[in-house]
């Protein structure tokens, strides 16, 4: 790692122009960042948002071009795979939520622009969700977690069922019932996730699908990030600027924010959103709101500590950006990850099972 | 370094290519030493710089043995793809392990240190067939003869690759032994020349053809059985960036004492056997499916029995011709 380079997918997102001076080792070091962070088909839309794509030499290019016309393709095979799900769901009679990837995507919005993802994340209400599942598996879709162990873990401590998989296309479909799992001990009101959630239209589809409202994008999407493994740390942050920063016009949308996530008892995972995604991408966020941010992140009494392991997660898993150091930060986090998901009682055991019991072969 | 709008890393700016340092110019230490630098060893490998590290020695002595015509790129140019074959920890001094990554990702399993250059071909096979996405992919031999091109798919085992090495040393142009890059903007065949990847009976067959075919290192046990290399045509790397517009597409099927049968295939048959044998069709959607179907129409499909070179090598120089 070279402290020169650690940086350069973040300040390039945040900034373009930083690629002023760039040679072949500071193009490489943002490919490669981009490459492993996921990064690449954004940092393309970015730098084609700014003008700056055309100062890319072409050598360079050829990969952000290459990044734009699968994620052109990608975009295409997801509207096509939303038609066939709009179809299958449309009997339920209700909203069907469509989150993260999916959602920017099918919402039009910034955060969603050339972003790849290999699920197609969406939620519906608890009671209907054995029937959605149902009808998705009429349509082809199959489990892919066949051991009863697994069935059991999604379906009684999850916020989602186990993935379901298309048998000839592959598509896998993650379906919720709410946004985070119950036994985290965070119960956000589902019922009012949906009930505000704003309606998509969409070519070739019956109108079933539904984006959560700005606000709860946020929250989910801050919820996805610091509550789960920060595997894709950096992806999710740049996620959450592209949103906050599209939303911020919007009327009232700084001021519910933080009411609204301690209402729905998700305010922490925002709070840290707001700190992050200024530190790193110099994200634009109204002073009142920043300052109460603060305030309220620096009376938890972990807090030097998290910020100091998220930091970490916060760089491409690259060599131009890595270190021993923050590998091993990323895997304290990994673990905190799975603290934070259940409470110990459930979770020591669950660890165990899959350490002694679980075995793989006999689950396919 | 001068990036901005020279011909320097210019990719469809033709990359000078004559007046570079070429590997066989490095002496041995020098070589080792840049596998091991920070830049790795930047080798141009077609319209790509592939950035190699590795401190195992058997692979300095493979590149050496195989990539010897190839140049070497200037450390001002952009590598288009970092790899690295390498042990690491104590596995270095017990039964080694021949670890591959791209960009700092492992995509696969170790393999036993005695197959580190056998690793890094399959390595770089991997990376150009996941990452360089203008390109309608499919796994077979690409060679030229009069300008146009051959384009070879067949599953492992049907005896592609011997084909191919047979045809090299007959002074066809090879393109590739593994990729068949199709440009998706013109249709044209990309050439990326690399070693020819030879399996057991094959490499004495190659071995003893005429036309002084340099094979490399031999290592045992692996996945595919023995696995040896040879080195492409020195003309043909000398042309890698000369694409080539497609011709002919043989299927062919390699199978002792058979007698030689060659028969032409349909439109629809040759369109569907190419897309079983593509890297990324799917992936790549209608746009796939344009490229697929420009290659088809502009080529003649053919599907070959055979029982031994003497009998298709001399039927492929009569199919393939210019008049034909």
């Amino acid at each position: 790692m070279s402290r020169q380079t650690d940086t350069h997918l973040a300040r390039t997102l945040a900034t373009p122009e930083f690629t002023e001076r760039f040679d072949a080792r500071d193009w490489e070091a943002l490919i490669g960042q981009a490459r492993t962070s996921d990064l690449l088909g954004q940092l393309a839309e970015r730098l084609h948002d700014t003008g700056r794509i055309e100062r890319v030499p072409p050598q360079v290019r050829f990969h952000l071009d290459a990044a734009l016309r699968i994620a052109a393709l990608h975009r295409d095979s997801l509207l096509n795979e939303l038609a066939v799900i709009g179809d299958a769901l449309q009997s339920l009679g209700q909203p069907v939520l469509l989150l993260k990837g999916a959602a920017y995507a099918a919402a039009g919005l910034r955060a969603g622009r050339s972003r790849l993802f290999n699920d197609i994340d969406l939620m519906v209400a608890k009671d209907v969700i054995e029937r959605a599942e149902g009808a998705l598996f009429r349509c082809g879709w199959r489990p892919t977690h066949l051991n009863s162990y697994d069935q059991r873990y999604y379906r009684e401590w999850m916020h989602e069922l186990p993935p379901i998989e298309h048998m000839t296309r592959g598509t896998v479909i993650d379906l919720h019932h709410t946004i985070v799992p119950p036994t985290s001990g965070h119960i956000p009101d589902a019922a009012q996730l949906i009930a505000d959630a704003r309606p998509v239209a969409l070519p070739h589809c019956p109108d079933v699908f539904h984006v959560l409202s700005p606000v709860d994008m946020v929250m989910h999407s801050a919820c996805h990030l610091f509550f789960g493994e920060l595997q894709k740390g950096l992806r999710d942050l740049y996620d959450l600027h592209c949103l906050l920063d599209e939303f911020s016009p919007e009327p009232g949308f700084w001021t519910a924010l933080l009411p609204r996530a301690r209402a729905q008892q998700l305010e922490y995972p925002v709070l840290l959103t707001l700190r992050f995604a200024q530190r790193i991408f110099g994200t634009d966020i109204p002073e009142a709101v920043a300052s109460e941010g603060r305030k309220r992140l620096a009376a938890r009494p972990t807090g030097a500590l998290t910020d100091h392991l998220i930091d970490a997660s916060m760089y491409p898993l690259h060599p131009s950006s890595d270190s021993p150091w923050r590998r091993a930060r990323r895997q304290i986090l990994y673990a905190r990850s799975h603290w934070l998901r259940m409470p110990l009682h459930l979770l020591i055991p669950h660890l165990a099972y899959k350490a002694f019991i679980h075995d793989d072969g006999k689950a396919a | 370094m001068p990036l901005h709008g020279t011909a320097s890393c210019g990719p469809q700016a033709e990359r000078p290519v004559s007046p570079r340092l070429h590997l066989s110019a490095l002496p041995p230490a020098e070589l080792r030493q840049r596998l091991r630098s920070r830049n790795g060893l930047r080798l141009q490998l077609g319209r790509f710089v592939a950035g190699i590290r590795s401190n195992f020695d058997s692979v300095a002595e493979g590149l050496h043995a195989l990539y010897a015509d190839y140049p070497v790129a200037s450390d001002d140019d952009f590598c288009d793809y970092p790899v690295e074959v390498r042990s690491s920890g104590l596995r270095r001094y017990v039964r080694p392990q021949a670890i591959f990554r791209f960009e700092g990702m492992q995509p696969f399993k170790p393999l036993p240190g005695d197959q580190a250059v056998a690793m890094l071909e399959w390595g770089l096979n991997w990376v150009f067939t996941n990452h360089a996405q203008h390109y309608l992919i499919i796994h077979a031999a690409v060679l030229e003869r009069d300008g146009l091109g051959l384009v070879m798919a067949a599953p492992p085992g049907s005896g592609k690759s011997t084909l191919c090495a047979a045809l090299a040393l007959r002074g066809w142009r090879l393109l590739s032994d593994e990729l068949a890059m199709v440009g998706l903007d013109d249709g044209l065949l990309m050439p990326l020349p690399r070693p020819v990847s030879l399996k057991n009976q094959s490499i004495d067959i190659v071995r003893q053809l005429p036309g002084q075919p340099v094979i490399g290192p031999i290592a045992h046990d692996t996945a595919k059985g023995t696995v040896a290399h040879m080195r492409a045509p020195r003309a043909s790397v000398e042309a890698a960036l000369k694409p080539v517009q497609p011709r002919w597409i043989l299927f062919p099927q390699f199978a002792a004492g058979h007698a030689l049968d060659i028969e032409a295939n349909g439109k629809a048959h040759t369109f569907m056997q190419l897309v079983s044998n593509s890297f990324n069709y799917p992936r790549l959607g209608v746009t796939g499916f344009e490229a697929m179907d420009r290659l088809v129409d502009g080529c003649d499909g053919y599907t070959a029995r055979y029982g031994s070179l003497d009998q298709i090598v001399p039927a492929l120089e009569s199919i393939c011709t210019r008049s034909a």
